[in-house]
């Protein structure tokens, strides 16, 4: 018998290579033929098509998604955690032999797993909770560099061009001047393209966030519907929330496309044509009409509410806009305070400047205090978060809140209440100090603009400590449970009860 | 690659009575020695790192065999760290402690050439031949010399 197998763990230097090894040797000992596909972190050899089309049976060790799963569809498969391979290949092997035997002899093309036989099914494979991490992890690794690049081009166009580089809304200023041609000599000019270019690259952050969550579930047939989906998040204004949700719905769907059965002449075109049709149409009219036209209608009632409170106590009004600027980070609730700030700057009136400083500071807390938690914390984060951390600190001095998106879209449920915490804390604060500001954007490159400008930054200061703490305190509780899902071969009750000391970041403010 | 300082392990790197205490205590342990031996630059950072890998899962093997491992910035160069504990360290295996301890340390940025080495020691890992030499070895040198040879064959 031939067998074809991939084995792939998440750090990629050891399980990977050392269930292959087991799964060799097991094979050798069966009388079997093998050949592994070791996706690690040494490089790995494609399976040929050769070795493919000859396979009987296909087997899975990995505790993170298999790369280009499509070329086994045709193949009987078995999916285990990686750790089940290196202790118990030889029953693996085994199993895949019945698998074989059960098979048809023709396994219709582009139908995966047809045939995997009952007993494979019951306890193979990660959990669920940590395949949903693992699918949005690979979204956010990809989203990263793009906050990075667009993010620090952003700053780096308001701190030659001036806040004004946006201005106005219909007709921004950056456009203007790259439209009337690139003058060398001219600082704002420079500024302008940096600014243009940041605007690029930030417009595919909700895109790329959908369309890798649902490429990371149903492989490249899911790209299309995933990156259409989130473009529509953006048109519709309904923001990385809303790239989520188009992402895991064009994952899912693509999923179950895929368990058709479908005449031999369509399965040919299916991953090509008829999937990515279908699919990008399904989640678009979802986007639009289910999830657009409500977020929408929620804009627009959360802009009025807000004008029908212009006489409500200051620090509670400057503590409601916190946590909604922090709720969405460029979503319809962040969208909706920030509008009614600068609407306010048309007829400015001393409230409405401290409403306007109240807003800016509250924006800028959640890229800072991740930026802080990933310093003060360092084993709560990924390597890549860590290294999204380090620009955080200039996209949250500059009111760049989408810096903080990576990690919001990591863990949501933590994070997000954290930073709105933190987010309240300072705008009430600021209303509070009377921090006034005339500009709508700016960041610390503002501050020489500002009315009581030093109580601007402490309100600052005060709600990233805030947000910091309690992300962290969260995360470290997190950390701390056994994992339910530790181990697809029940590991969960033994794994050790970690004993991280307990949070200690002291808030000082 | 040829060169003893970037062999994969040394008999410096190598603690046939390693601390025991608990799981952080050895592969501290084995971390200072790699700190010592200049191949991690930042013990925290490293240490760091292991936990977050640790945190997904737990490195312990069935066959008394814990694998601590991650990539990291603090890394220079591939490298093993190998402790052998009398008492056994739990590294969260089912079937109970480990008495072999193999600290893998990977650069952040490693290209594939660097990562075959560990590659190689991982796939040794599951042969029994492999652990019962390194359980029965009577010195460090001994240990490294042994280990240095499989990875390179």
């Amino acid at each position: 018998m031939k067998i074809v197998a991939v084995t792939a763990c998440p750090t990629g230097i050891a399980h990977t290579y050392m269930a292959a090894e087991a799964l060799e040797v097991a094979a050798e000992e069966a009388g079997h033929t093998i050949t592994v596909e070791t996706q690690g972190s040494a490089g790995s050899t494609p399976l040929t098509a050769a070795q493919l089309a000859e396979a009987d049976a296909a087997i899975f060790a990995a505790d993170v998604e298999v790369r280009d799963k499509d070329r086994f569809a045709h193949l009987p498969l078995l999916q285990v955690g990686v750790k089940k391979a290196i202790s118990g290949a030889p029953g693996l092997i085994t199993q895949a032999e019945e698998a074989a035997a059960n098979a048809p002899a023709t396994a219709p093309a582009g139908t995966p797993a047809a045939a995997t036989p009952a007993g494979a099914k019951a306890p193979a494979g990660p959990g669920a909770a940590s395949r949903v991490r693992a699918w949005l992890m690979t979204g956010v690794s990809f989203v990263i560099p793009f906050v990075a690049a667009g993010g620090l081009l952003i700053a780096l166009g308001f701190a030659l061009g001036g806040y004004q580089i946006n201005l106005p809304e219909d007709a921004p200023l950056y456009e203007t001047i790259l439209s009337n041609g690139f003058d060398v000599g001219s600082i704002t000019a420079w500024g302008a393209l940096a600014f243009g270019i940041g605007s690029a690259a930030f417009s595919f952050l909700v895109p790329v966030l959908s369309g890798y969550i649902a490429y990371a579930m149903a492989d490249r047939p899911a790209l299309v519907p995933g990156f259409v989906g989130g473009a529509v998040a953006v048109t519709t204004g309904a923001g990385f929330l809303g790239g989520l949700v188009s992402g895991f719905v064009a994952g899912g769907l693509v999923m179950w496309i895929k368990t058709w059965r479908v005449p031999r002449a369509l399965a040919g075109i299916m991953p090509v044509v008829v999937i990515p049709l279908l699919s990008s149409a399904v989640v678009g009219l979802l986007m639009y009409v289910v999830v657009g036209r409500p977020i929408a209608a929620a804009t627009d009632g959360l802009t009025s509410w807000l004008n029908g409170l212009s006489g409500t106590n200051a620090v509670l009004l400057g503590l409601l806009l916190g946590l909604m600027m922090c709720f969405d980070m460029g979503g319809p609730v962040n969208k909706a305070a920030y509008t009614f700030a600068v609407a306010g700057l048309t007829t400015p009136s001393a409230t409405a400047l401290t409403i306007m400083a109240a807003v800016m500071a509250a924006g800028m807390v959640p890229p800072l205090a991740m930026a802080l938690a990933t310093v003060v914390r360092k084993s709560l984060f990924s390597e890549v978060e860590r290294e999204n951390g380090r620009a955080a600190w200039l996209l949250g001095a500059s009111f760049i809140s989408e810096g903080a998106i990576p990690f919001a879209a990591a863990d949501p449920f933590r994070v997000i209440p954290s930073i709105m915490a933190g987010g309240a804390v300072t705008g009430a604060l600021s209303m509070a100090f009377g921090a006034t500001l005339r500009a709508p954007h700016g960041g610390v490159f503002v501050v020489p603009l500002m009315g009581n400008p030093l109580g601007f930054l402490a309100a600052v200061v005060a709600g990233t400590l805030v947000a910091t703490t309690l992300v962290v305190v969260l995360k470290s509780f997190a950390h701390r449970r056994p994992r339910a899902t530790a181990g697809p071969d029940g590991a969960a009750g033994t794994a050790p009860v970690e004993a991280t000391p307990a949070a200690t970041v002291a808030v000082t403010a | 690659m040829t060169t003893s300082s970037t062999a994969l392990i040394t008999s410096d790197l190598v603690d046939l009575d390693l601390p025991s205490a608990d799981r952080r205590t050895a592969v501290r342990a084995l971390a200072e020695r790699l700190v010592a031996a200049g191949r991690v630059t930042d013990l925290e950072q490293f240490l760091a790192d292991i936990e977050a890998r640790e945190a997904q899962m737990p490195t312990g093997l069935d066959g008394g065999i814990g694998i601590p491992h991650c990539r990291s910035a603090a890394v220079t160069v591939p490298t093993l760290g190998f402790g052998r504990s009398a008492t056994g360290v739990d590294f969260g295996a089912e079937d109970g402690p480990a008495d072999l301890v193999f600290l893998i340390a990977a650069p952040a940025g490693g290209g594939d050439d660097h990562m075959t080495v560990l590659a190689a020691l991982a796939r040794r890992l599951v042969r029994s031949s492999f652990k019962d030499t390194l359980r029965s070895a009577t010195d460090a040198a001994e240990a490294a010399d042994f280990i240095a040879k499989e990875v390179s064959a």
